[in-house]
């Protein structure tokens, strides 16, 4: 332990804290804005800088471990100067439209400036208007908001290790693009939205479809269904100023009524359909013991991750549609036939904590309904700022229930939101499957937590089924690589099942949360999912009476030739220079 | 093609870079790093493409647009600058008919600055290619150039 | 061996050979050979000789006489007058160049006298011929190091003699061995900073060119103190002919058994790589040097760890400027008291300067430290051109200081200059005279800034911009007196937060030109 004082207080920190996070111990905040808690710092913006009696010059709090007995000052005139001079050179070459930027009131930059108190900026403007990238699907980049921390680059690179945004050129034209300074839509991007929850400021965001549901919702003539993905429940409130985790399911239906949908289904119905669907998968290749492991493919950055890094393990591949694809093509056949609309006029809305859904639901494949199964997709900052247009308050609403047809669900779809989530609800019931009766204990711990990966073995009647669990795009390719290994050299893997998430957490800490998210309230969102679970009355998606009466009018059974071609999908290989579909697989 | 053998010279180690990046720009027929050139590399080095985008748009000598026969890097650092050199960049920005990092009509010339070169006992120095020249003034600047003109 | 009668040195640096000296060459062997003298007179190639701007140079020996600005045209007559009829050439003979030789005190008939440790064969050995090399006690020094010395005593020798680095920042050489030998790990790395980039400076050049084994030797000498077994020299990209030498040495070194496994059949392995910069001033400082050998953009690296502990992939590694490695030699050879004998007590030995701009004979030389400004721009380097007055000189480079005429007589060297609030840095001195604007000179050096700061932080990415901004505003005439206060308020955040020196480094050109010059600046914004 290392014991100092900063400001002359004590404070005791484990050797190598940073003075940042040991000032934060002492209850100082030093101002930052590219340092990140879940993230190694760079040094870039310099505004932390703080004296150390005896030790000449000035020193970043945020790569500076705290040293013994150091005496640290934090606030002195000499820094508060200093700061208030780089947040103005900063916005010297900022676009300051505040009012017009979508971070307005979250932007970092935008409360350090008033944090600092800075009311004119007093060096010249260098500001430089170059062209917005709106090429992707899913991300819209404006190199005018970006202040160069490099926080979105770590995370491209070393969370994910997509490297589809790297730092180009030098400096004064130093800039943040993808590869041969394409745009993110001509590039490896996932669509997985890491960087944009990382951006401090408006440089990165989700390519908005607010206005496109705002017209459908306006227009007398379109029938609007809303779906809303696992997640979205634990998360939703904090665009209300409630704590992190807290689970505002009845109060979402209530406010998606208000708002002016027409139906308020739920995403969670159709993760009780995917572990069917999959479930029966696992069964099948469990007894053929062919394409073993079998992985997940809920996560559409995941998906095109994996068509485009690990495009051989296409075979190995769920070809179960994520919940939100499954859904889609249900509103527009099934729904659209019991409630006797004609789907040409039905608007389906799918409300995600993803940013890749928005890439998904535009992907060519993904219309097996005859329309576009899912037309627009909001992340919970967008319908976060549509409710607050619209007066909603969320706090205030009443708890609801979902619409029929498409609304139950069951614990086992709820946990789809965190980590390991959609494993555990696939071996429930996968083994009641399997061994026709039910699993002893139904919490499955090793498949929980925020552990880089994780591993389970499950007895299913006698054979061991081994299955992993990978959250983020890195620990995806550390996962199969260690799998294209074994097949490659011992002619099968270790793993019978596999699930990944694109994102660090799951669906919890995807690239649609609200901004300001780190690791701790990923950790809490997924909790409050866990505990949904255990208060439902079904915990297993077989249970679920609107799937089997799905099945019974609709579908048939589980991996039946209609489910196939409603639910379930094929994947493409991708090129490695710029995420374009090389090969259909 | 060049780009095979180019790489074949070195070792695929990341700290061969910069090697193979320069290796690659000088075979190419536009003296440029293209997309072709930064995908060799980086398939050979097994890393990602923008990874090696991003070091070869960080280095000067390294360009990532087409350029012509003839490279002229005119240093316009302190030394050279109070030797005249901004005058000189006019001169040859006029004659030329170019901007900096422009390349004439006929792809026989691209105008570059340079940091100082440490030709700055006879500024004002530039290069053209690998060739240094000092105590430049326009005469002798319309000299060299012609020769090169005539060399076609 | 055949007896010469006359030696013709002929000068090949990228200086001459721009001036035409390939072509010289050929018309010499030529004539030498129409004239029948091939066995009597014995052409050699050289490195640079110190001076710039002098054409091609030829010495011819044993009489030590200098020709300068000689062409093709011009061999004939000096063939036939001074080879053939023994009466030199005076119409081409020069008489400015300074050059003495320290150690074999051979006095070579020229003017001023200079006291030659790091230069002592630049422009006398053929730099392509390690023979030559090792005929003026070449590579006797490693053989003394391992054959009769620790290397606890090598690093202790070389704290004794007071070396300290001469790539700017000063550090004690010994005391940089030092830490990196005790540092933890099996692995160490020496590397040569040779990616010279200080405007104005072109020292090391010259030593790459014409004596690279002196580098070859101080590297193996490091190596064999610190306890490392492999080397780099990073050297700038834009060095084509230093690159040619180096490597060339190099592999004559190993074809003497020099570089490689067990040298001098001790139990000292060590080899070295050239690396090729490709255009990165920052690159000159050591840890982006490090990231970009290791293939990465050269962004600095925070400090502490400094890379004696955690350099070159994370392993304990010593970063020393060519000038730096090139003395370690001398000093092992002849001792610490010795190279104490030069210079002042509070930083001995010598300095190898870059004197140019306004002076009547620009060009490299080596003085002791501590000679004062006038001496190196009046005695060496032949005063202002054309008979005018000093103004003013920009001393270690762009990132260096302005100096008024008061400065003339301070002492130059590292802890002197210091006392006046300026730096040695590389050893640029750039000379201006009374014709000169200095707020364009400053412009320049500000520009030149903004062109090569690496982007990675906020006060040097946006300060060289908006210092840019400023200095043309006042330079077209539009300049508000409050103008010149952001230059200096700029430069101070830069100075007290960039990342690395190379923002941290330009509150000194500022804030000494206003020193010295602040009239002049201040009269041109309203």
């Amino acid at each position: 332990m290392i014991k100092a004082k900063i400001n002359n207080v004590d404070v005791e920190v484990p050797e190598g804290t940073s003075i940042l996070w040991a000032a934060r111990k002492a209850n100082f905040t030093i101002p930052t804005l590219c340092s990140h808690p879940d993230l190694v710092p760079g040094g870039q913006c310099g505004i932390c800088v703080v004296e150390i009696e005896g030790i000449p010059g000035l020193k970043r709090a945020c790569m500076t471990p705290l040293g013994e007995g150091w005496k640290v000052h934090t606030h002195t005139a000499r820094l508060m100067e200093i700061r208030r001079q780089l947040v103005e050179l900063i916005l010297s070459y900022h676009d300051t439209d505040c009012l017009t930027c979508i971070k307005n009131n979250n932007c970092e930059l935008q409360a350090l400036a008033a944090t600092l108190g800075i009311n004119t900026v007093e060096w010249h403007s260098l500001e430089e208007r170059l062209p917005i990238d709106r090429s992707s699907a899913a991300i819209v980049r404006d190199p005018n908001k970006c202040i160069l921390c490099g926080r979105c680059t770590q995370v491209c690179s070393n969370m994910q290790t997509v490297n589809a945004l790297a730092v180009n050129h030098r400096g004064y034209s130093t800039v943040i693009t993808a590869a041969f300074d394409m745009g993110l839509g001509n590039s490896v991007c996932i669509n997985c939205g890491q960087c944009v929850v990382h951006c401090p400021v408006g440089a990165l965001y989700e390519n908005s479809h607010i206005e496109k549901v705002w017209d459908a919702i306006h227009d007398p003539d379109k029938f609007v269904v809303v779906q809303e993905a696992p997640a979205v429940r634990v998360m939703l409130g904090e665009e209300f100023g409630m704590e992190p985790g807290t689970l505002v399911t009845g109060k979402m239906y209530a406010a998606l009524r208000r708002i002016g949908f027409d139906a308020v289904l739920d995403t969670n119905f159709s993760a009780d359909l995917t572990i069917i669907e999959e479930g029966t998968e696992l069964v099948s290749r469990l007894k053929t013991g062919k394409n073993l492991p079998l992985i997940t493919s809920c996560s559409p950055g995941w998906i095109k991750f994996m068509e485009t890094f690990f495009h051989d393990m296409i075979p190995h591949m769920s070809t179960a549609k994520s919940p939100q694809q499954m859904f889609g093509a249900l509103a527009k056949t099934y729904f659209a036939e019991q409630r006797g609309i004609a789907p040409e006029k039905i608007v389906s809305v799918s409300i995600m904590p993803c940013t890749a859904k928005k890439f998904e639901c535009q992907r060519p494949e993904m219309r097996a309904s005859g329309f576009q199964d899912v037309d627009f997709v909001l992340t919970t900052r967008e319908i976060g700022r549509m409710l607050r247009e619209a007066g909603i308050d969320l706090n205030e609403m009443p708890d609801e229930k979902a619409d029929s047809l498409l609304g139950e669900y069951t614990g086992a779809a709820t946990i789809f939101g965190t980590t390991g989530g959609v494993m555990e609800a696939a071996l429930r019931s996968a083994y009641f499957l399997v061994a026709g009766r039910e699993l002893e204990s139904i919490d499955i711990a090793p498949v929980r937590g925020l552990k880089g990966i994780k591993e389970a073995e499950i007895d299913i009647d006698g054979l061991k089924v081994k299955v992993a669990v990978a959250h983020s795009g890195g620990q995806a390719r550390r996962l199969m690589e260690k799998v294209q290994d074994q097949l490659r050299n011992e002619g099968k893997s270790e793993y019978h099942f596999i699930e990944v998430m694109a994102c660090p957490g799951g669906c919890v800490g995807g690239g649609g949360q609200s901004w300001g998210s780190n690791m701790a309230k990923r950790a809490r969102r997924g909790e409050s999912l866990y505990a949904e679970d255990r208060s439902l009355q079904h915990r297993r998606s077989h249970e679920n009476p609107s799937i089997k009466v799905l099945y019974e009018k609709f579908l048939g059974k589980p991996n039946s030739e209609k489910s196939h071609t409603l639910l379930h999908t094929h994947y493409y290989k991708r090129s490695t220079v710029d995420g374009d579909i090389i090969a259909e697989q | 093609m060049y780009r095979e053998q180019t790489l074949k010279k070195f070792n695929p180690a990341l700290d061969n870079i910069l090697y193979i990046l320069h290796d690659l720009q000088d075979n190419n027929p536009e003296h440029y790093l293209a997309k072709e050139d930064i995908r060799a590399c980086a398939d050979y080095l097994e890393v990602p493409y923008s990874y090696v985008h991003s070091v070869a748009s960080f280095y000067t000598m390294f360009s990532l647009k087409p350029r012509g026969r003839y490279i002229i890097r005119l240093c316009d650092s302190p030394p050279c600058h109070l030797m005249g050199s901004q005058s000189l960049l006019d001169y040859l920005k006029k004659s030329l008919d170019v901007k900096v990092g422009e390349t004439t009509k006929d792809k026989m010339f691209t105008l570059e600055l340079t940091s100082c070169l440490g030709a700055c006992g006879v500024a004002p120095a530039m290069m053209i290619n690998e060739e240094m020249f000092g105590n430049l003034t326009p005469a002798a600047v319309d000299a060299i150039l012609e020769k090169r003109r005539k060399e076609l | 061996m055949n007896l010469v009668r006359n030696h013709v040195l002929i000068s090949i640096d990228a200086g001459t050979i721009m001036a035409g000296a390939r072509a010289v060459e050929k018309a010499l062997i030529d004539e030498i050979a129409a004239q029948g003298l091939t066995a009597e007179i014995s052409v050699l190639e050289t490195g640079s000789i110190g001076a710039t701007g002098q054409g091609v140079i030829l010495v011819v020996y044993p009489e030590g006489v200098y020709y300068g600005n000689v062409t093709p045209q011009d061999i004939p007559e000096l063939v036939e007058e001074h080879l053939l009829k023994g009466r030199p050439l005076k119409r081409l003979i020069l008489s400015e160049i300074p050059v003495q030789h320290v150690i074999k005190k051979e006095k070579t008939g020229l003017l001023k006298e200079q006291p030659r440790i790091v230069l002592k064969n630049s422009g006398i050995i053929n730099p392509e011929n390690i023979d030559e090399y090792i005929a003026e006690n070449g590579y006797e020094a490693i053989a003394k190091a391992i054959t009769s010395m620790t290397p606890d005593e090598v690093i202790e020798e070389t704290k004794k003699s007071g070396l300290v680095g001469r790539g700017g920042a000063a550090f004690t050489t010994g005391m940089k061995w030092d830490f990196a030998r005790k540092a933890a790990g099996d692995i160490k790395y020496i590397v040569c900073n040779a990616d010279e980039g200080e405007p104005g400076t072109f020292k090391d050049r010259l030593i790459l060119e014409g004596d690279p084994h002196k580098l070859i030797e101080g590297m193996l000498i490091a190596g064999y103190a610190v306890g490392a077994s492999k080397g780099f020299v990073y050297i700038r990209g834009e060095y084509a002919l230093s690159i040619e030498r180096l490597e060339k040495a190099i592999a004559q070194a190993r074809q003497y058994g020099l570089l490689g496994d067990n040298i001098l059949e001790s139990t000292f392995s060590f080899d070295i790589t050239v690396m090729k910069g490709a255009g990165a001033y920052v690159c000159g400082e050591e840890t982006a040097l490090i990231e970009s050998l290791e293939g990465k953009r050269g962004h600095p690296r925070n400090k502490p760890p400094y890379p004696v502990t955690e350099g070159l992939w994370a392993k304990p590694t010593v970063v020393n400027n060519v000038e730096t490695l090139a003395n370690v030699p001398e000093i092992i050879l002849h001792g610490a008291s010795w190279f104490r004998g030069y210079g002042t007590e509070k930083c001995p030995g010598t300095k190898v300067f870059t004197i140019i701009g306004n002076v009547s004979t620009p060009g490299l030389i080596e003085v002791e430290m501590g000679t004062t400004l006038r001496d190196i721009i009046y005695e060496y380097a032949g005063g202002i051109k054309n008979g005018k007055k000093f103004k003013g000189a920009l001393v270690g480079g762009a990132a260096g200081a302005f100096l008024g005429p008061d400065m003339l007589d301070v002492k130059m060297d590292f802890v002197n200059l210091k006392e006046y609030s300026a730096v040695l840095g590389s050893g640029a001195i750039l000379v201006m005279d009374e014709d000169v604007d200095m707020l364009d000179m400053l412009k320049s050096v500000l520009h030149f800034f903004r062109h090569e700061s690496c982007g990675h932080c906020v006060p040097c990415r946006l300060g060289t911009a908006q210092l840019v901004k400023i200095i043309d505003r006042i330079s077209a005439s539009k300049g508000k007196k409050d103008d010149i206060d952001k230059l200096l308020k700029i430069a101070q955040v830069m100075q007290a937060t960039s990342f690395c020196p190379l923002g941290q480094s330009l509150y000194l050109p500022i804030s000494s030109s206003l020193k010295y010059f602040g009239g002049e600046i201040h009269s041109r914004v309203r």
